[in-house]
């Protein structure tokens, strides 16, 4: 699978500001028995945007006008925790995000997203809470700059702090690389482990 | 040489090779596939034209979609029934071995791996579900996926993943009855957080783990993604070698002796080092139940729904408020005497056979509360027919609790068994997220006992207080 390398990215922030964001929130179970990698954008966040009667919760944060069209999502810490499904991260990539920032993120979760092309960038509490401030500043109009390269993010506006990857993940996002493709070039030391073991 | 722990000794014998980058390319000794996770992942191989490397070393079954009613009757979710089908035809053009609905030994798929003796300690162990952390209590270590890494580890038999640190969780003292497995993990995330152990391999330690049956073991492994840890271990022992001799897929008898000679090295060195440790004394723990919406919202059963005030930080009483306006509770109440609807005794946390007994001691003679709609789903149809053979079914069904065929149903809500909006749940399962069981369901995860009790009270009970 080819994926669009993540290098330098600037877009449109929303703001989750809540912890704890489990998978079964971001793609709830019902939706789980497609077989296809797609058609998930849709049931993003299915309980929070809508109603028991189906239509829009207003009061729910990526429904608000001023989240329209973001592809920058901001959260609270420990996102993405519970269950393993990748279908959390072909959702938000499905609705657009390609990146989603916060103070801490579920291990299965990172692994999911950087096989897909989202970026999970992790930055202190404190450069969250500078964000989410700006954000529900900005009223609508506030966008960052995640420069992976540098593993920095930015505004416009004075705002820059660094993050952390693991650097393979980096190496990853940045290259928009075929894990499996990597990893089958290193064919001939698997068929010695298993000879080794045998 | 430096003194190693169990895990250190279980990775250092599965990299193959270790990236300039950093992370090991790990060998899979175990890959267990199931139909929801599976089917892209199966897709992929196809479009690029690859093979699964080891069919043998992969082993699939279906368990979250399926009905736990009639099986004989086609499935009345077409969707559902696709993904059954995708995965029989992925098995079959792939080589894999495929448990189906068919099969007595279909099950949860971390029901059926331990119980076929598929896994086995030392093992690196793999399945694109969370609780893959189920199989850590063989001291294998295991863990959850992606897709796209199911995909990666069909193709390749090998997982990328960076080394990741260790934390000792050590149980000491001596549980008091009424007090199960299920009560010891419940307390130790209660202390320490659904994101306690992130990114960490824990390993539980201390006379009460050692004290655990492997079943026991199974539960409190089963956990360990909840508290956040990458994998949960025990150490195996005579208890581990015990549970797996004669299984189908444990080593023959030819092979046996020799192999639980090199089980033996497993066990963390005197003197390892684990990054971070956290000490809890059995003695002290009551029986857990949770009233919040993550499984770290844990309190004793003779305790009460807290206030959000007496919480630190802002986020925390905002966390706790959105928790319990889902809930519909009230700070104060106590949880003791709060009336359910539903009761799940099921799911890979607590669905084996100990776990169907404590309830049945709990049910025998009794009568599910009016009103109450309480479900018994066994782990798997090997420990149905264990169940039926000691006659566990018959003390149900007597008391009202209907007895199920196997699947993850109600934990997860992917087949028929939901929750209504707004009902209440006595849950052996393990995730009391919002909308887990249902959208607008409640759950209050807790042991086999006492959710037997619960739903004979028809509220939640302390069962320690029962005969």
């Amino acid at each position: 699978m080819t994926l669009t390398p993540f290098v330098r990215y600037s877009g449109k922030c929303a703001a989750l500001p809540r912890a704890n964001v489990d998978t079964d929130q971001i793609i709830p179970k019902q939706f789980l028995k497609r077989v296809e990698r797609t058609g998930f954008g849709p049931a993003l966040f299915y309980d929070w945007r809508f109603r028991p009667d189906g239509s829009e919760n207003p009061d729910f944060e990526l429904n608000r006008p001023e989240a329209a069209g973001a592809t920058i999502l901001i959260a609270g810490a420990n996102f993405g925790c519970g269950s393993s499904r990748e279908h959390a991260v072909w959702a938000l990539a499905e609705y657009g995000f390609r990146a989603v920032v916060a103070p801490s993120f579920a291990d299965i979760f990172t692994a999911n997203c950087c096989q897909n092309g989202v970026a999970p960038v992790r930055l202190s509490g404190d450069g969250i809470d500078e964000l989410l401030r700006r954000c529900r500043a900005g009223n609508g109009a506030y966008g960052v700059t995640i420069d992976l390269e540098a593993q920095r993010v930015m505004d416009d506006a004075g705002f820059s702090a660094a993050f952390a990857m693991d650097p393979y993940r980096r190496e990853m996002l940045l290259r928009g690389l075929d894990e499996i493709g990597r990893t089958l070039l290193e064919e001939p030391r698997i068929a010695d482990f298993e000879r080794s073991r045998s | 040489m430096t003194p190693r722990t169990l895990f250190d000794k279980v990775w250092d014998a599965h990299v193959v090779h270790r990236f300039p980058e950093g992370p090991a390319l790990l060998y899979v000794d175990l890959h267990l596939v199931h139909e929801v996770t599976s089917p892209q992942a199966f897709e992929g191989l196809r479009r690029a034209g690859r093979r699964v490397r080891r069919p043998e070393r992969t082993v699939a079954t279906v368990d979250h979609n399926v009905p736990t009613g009639d099986r004989t009757v086609p499935l009345d979710d077409p969707i559902a029934a696709t993904q059954l089908d995708a995965l029989a035809l992925n098995a079959q053009a792939f080589g894999v071995e495929l448990f189906d609905l068919a099969s007595p030994q279909q099950g949860i798929v971390h029901v059926i791996g331990p119980e076929l003796g598929l896994t086995q300690p030392g093992m690196v162990v793999v399945c694109g579900d969370s609780h893959t952390s189920t199989h850590g209590a063989f001291g294998a270590f295991a863990l959850g996926i992606g897709t796209s890494e199911v995909e990666h580890v069909l193709a390749t038999q090998c997982l990328v993943l960076s080394k990741p640190p260790t934390m000792e969780a050590r149980f000491t003292g001596r549980r008091s009855a009424g007090v199960t497995a299920k009560d010891l993990i419940l307390a130790l995330i209660g202390r320490i957080g659904t994101a306690g152990a992130a990114g960490h391999v824990l390993e539980y330690t201390g006379d009460a783990i050692g004290a655990l049956s492997m079943e026991e073991r199974m539960t409190v492994c089963n956990m360990s993604i909840e508290a956040g840890a990458r994998a949960g271990m025990i150490a195996p022992d005579e208890t581990t070698f015990a549970y797996l001799e004669g299984r189908a897929r444990a080593p023959s008898n030819h092979d046996w002796g020799r192999t639980v000679v090199a089980w033996r090295q497993l066990p963390s060195d005197p003197g390892a080092v684990y990054e971070r440790r956290v000490d809890l004394d059995a003695a002290g723990v009551a029986p857990q139940v949770t009233w919040g919406t993550n499984p770290g919202m844990v309190t004793d059963i003779t305790g009460y729904v807290p206030n959000p005030a007496d919480f630190a930080t802002p986020g925390e009483r905002q966390a706790v408020e959105r928790a319990l306006a889902y809930m519909a509770l009230t700070p104060g109440t106590p949880l003791e005497g709060l009336p359910i609807e539903r009761v799940f005794v099921g799911s890979c946390t607590n669905a084996r056979i100990e776990d169907l007994r404590a309830a049945a001691l709990v049910a025998r003679g009794r009568k599910v509360a009016p009103g109450v709609r309480a479900m018994v789903v066994p782990g798997s149809q090997q420990v149905k027919a264990q169940g039926e053979r000691e006659g566990l079914d018959r003390i149900f069904v007597e008391a009202g609790f209907e007895w199920r065929n196997s699947g993850c149903s109600l934990c997860l809500g992917m087949n028929a068994d939901v929750l209504q909006r707004g009902e209440r749940c006595a849950s052996t399962s393990n995730r009391n997220f919002e909308g887990r069981q249902g959208a607008g369901g409640r759950t209050h995860l807790m042991s086999p006992a006492m959710a037997a009790a619960a739903a004979v009270a028809g509220r939640l009970v302390d069962v320690r207080e029962w005969s």
